[in-house]
């Protein structure tokens, strides 16, 4: 019954909600509610879990002194730090000039910011090292992202402001993010969507119960 | 020196450069410091001699190390911050688009605000943010917000903050609750979105601050969408705006303009191309674009220059890189 519960489970939410989009009418429209609100209900509970889990597994590493056990006493210190003063803060602990807001505004946002930021060096390494005009598509690739890459920024239309208007590299950028690249996007998310059609059905009919775990 | 000292003395540089510059921006010495057109000139000219001087090593034959790619991605997107240079950034049609939309709403029209993104898409988002809200504000339309991600009602009151502190919103002595409104962030991601088609309040139960959805004067007679005139979402990903055409503007008819971060983007073009999508803002370029379109001069400007560097960067490596690699194929040729 560990498996068929989950699977008559999935089948039937999968069903209603394919139901309810074609029959927007009683009994689909109440079901497809009550299964909206359960899903919400549970991924609330999920955030809760993922946190505590968290909190688990970083003192397991440090209790262990497993590799890295000293980020995982900042994971916790951290943890510990924000939940004392938002729980001390009261109410309005969200509000500004709070300790919360604080420490959200000039630790949490900051250090997120950095590590996204991070991002641009490694593209401006990798760009340095792998993207070569090898082949004739890879050429092409390289040509496009020249266009894009300047006509994105002003600079662009100063470097090409002899240029007549319409042929300046703004407008050249422009027209390949409107129609090669929105033709390239829409293969891609219609594949997408005709591979999700089919692995939806597989895993509404039961046949595919990956998800399950422990394999089948 | 060991490796792991030197990466120590590197953060310990980098954390006394942040506390520096936080107690500049605390004590407001920090916005002195500025190069004048002249020095940012001699300084960009400094940048490209020294590119012009890696181009010849490459040619030859020394690879440069990775680190110098660094170096260099740090200066140029560091330095424009003290740099006096202007750029004007062109507007581009989706950007038009989602103004031409915006600026046809007459007063006192709802506009339902989606913060869906996390400090990480901040410095792309938020610039779009604070200039969306501060026309719609100043324009009288009435602002609903809220956000599909957890710290997305929180990234919606910096941008609140950071606008009601501007002249022209102090003087129209605008009211919390009655002008604009912060309904926080609910879990569910899409399913959040499918609720509100049919009922605003059965996924809000209060706002931000705790007071009663019904007890809020801006949504008394804000049922689903369709008493939304127009929504305007801030997307990083998922749930986002794919997520919103689906469901809200699809199914529900909800006219609605997005602003995405640059990687996003492009996928949207096919919703905007559609007409799923009246409008769209794409990276911090669309942040400056409509920060100029509607004359409120932010981040996404300043932001701007530090991108343009960036990317004549990239682009500069990019042909050093070929370079490298076209005389390396040479000489395998001339070994044959």
């Amino acid at each position: 019954m560990r498996r068929e519960i989950p699977l008559i489970i999935t089948g039937v939410v999968g069903v209603v909600f394919l139901l309810q989009y074609f029959i927007p009418h009683w009994p689909f429209d109440e079901m497809s509610g009550w299964f909206s609100d359960w899903f919400s209900i549970v991924q609330a509970f999920a955030i809760w879990l993922g946190a505590l889990n968290l909190l688990k597994i970083s003192a397991q590493k440090v209790i262990g002194k497993k590799s890295d056990w000293g980020f995982a006493v900042v994971i916790i210190v951290s943890f510990l730090i924000i939940v004392i003063v938002g729980l001390t803060g009261g109410e309005g602990y969200r509000e500004t000039g709070t300790g919360f807001s604080w420490l959200y505004k000039y630790v949490y946002s900051s250090l997120s910011a950095t590590m996204f930021s991070i991002l641009a060096f490694f593209v401006a390494s990798a760009s340095y090292r792998a993207f070569r005009a090898r082949n004739f598509e890879a050429t092409l690739l390289l040509v496009s992202a020249f266009f894009v890459m300047l006509g994105r920024v002003p600079v662009g239309d100063n470097i090409s402001f002899f240029l007549p208007d319409e042929y300046q590299l703004s407008q050249i950028a422009n027209w390949i993010m409107t129609w090669p690249q929105t033709a390239g996007q829409r293969a891609i998310m219609i594949g997408i969507a005709l591979g999700l059609v089919s692995t939806s059905l597989r895993i509404i009919l039961g046949i595919e119960r990956s998800y399950l775990g422990g394999g089948d | 020196m060991s490796t792991r000292a030197k990466e120590i003395l590197v953060i310990g540089i980098v954390l006394l450069f942040s506390i520096i510059i936080y107690l500049g921006k605390v004590f407001g010495w920090v916005e002195v410091i500025r190069f004048s057109p002249l020095v940012s000139m001699i300084l960009i000219g400094i940048l490209f001699l020294a590119l012009l001087y890696i181009l010849v090593l490459t040619l030859k034959g020394h690879l440069i190390e990775r680190r110098a790619v660094f170096l260099f991605v740090a200066i140029s997107v560091a330095l424009p911050f003290f740099m006096t240079i202007s750029q004007s950034a062109r507007i581009s049609p989706e950007v038009q688009q989602l103004y031409d939309n915006v600026s046809e709403l007459p007063k006192g029209s709802k506009v339902l605000v989606s913060f869906d993104f996390d400090p990480p898409s901040a410095p792309e988002l938020q610039p779009m943010a604070e200039s969306f809200l501060h026309y719609c504000l100043l324009n009288d339309l009435k602002v609903i917000i809220m956000g599909l991600w957890p710290q997305g009602p929180q990234q919606a009151n910096l941008a609140m903050d950071r606008v009601l502190k501007k002249e022209d919103i102090i003087a129209k002595k605008l009211r919390d609750g009655k002008d604009y409104v912060n309904l926080g962030f609910q879990a569910g991601n899409e399913f959040v979105i499918k609720g509100m088609g049919a009922d605003f309040s059965s996924m809000f139960k209060s706002d931000y601050s705790g007071n009663s959805y019904h007890d809020i004067e801006i949504v008394k007679n804000v049922k689903n969408f369709s008493d939304i005139d127009f929504a305007f979402n801030l997307s990083a990903g998922y749930p986002g705006t794919q997520e919103w055409v689906q469901i809200a503007v699809d199914r529900y008819g909800l006219s609605m303009g997005a602003g995405n971060t640059a990687v996003q983007a492009p996928m949207m073009y096919t919703y905007v191309n559609a007409g799923q999508l009246k409008g769209l803002l794409g990276g911090i370029k669309g942040a400056a674009e409509f920060e100029n379109i509607v004359d409120y001069i932010g981040k996404g400007t300043k932001y701007m220059l530090s991108q343009s560097f960036a990317h004549m960067i990239v682009i500069a490596f990019i042909i050093i890189g070929n370079v490298a690699y076209f005389k390396n194929e040479r000489g395998k040729k001339k070994k044959h």
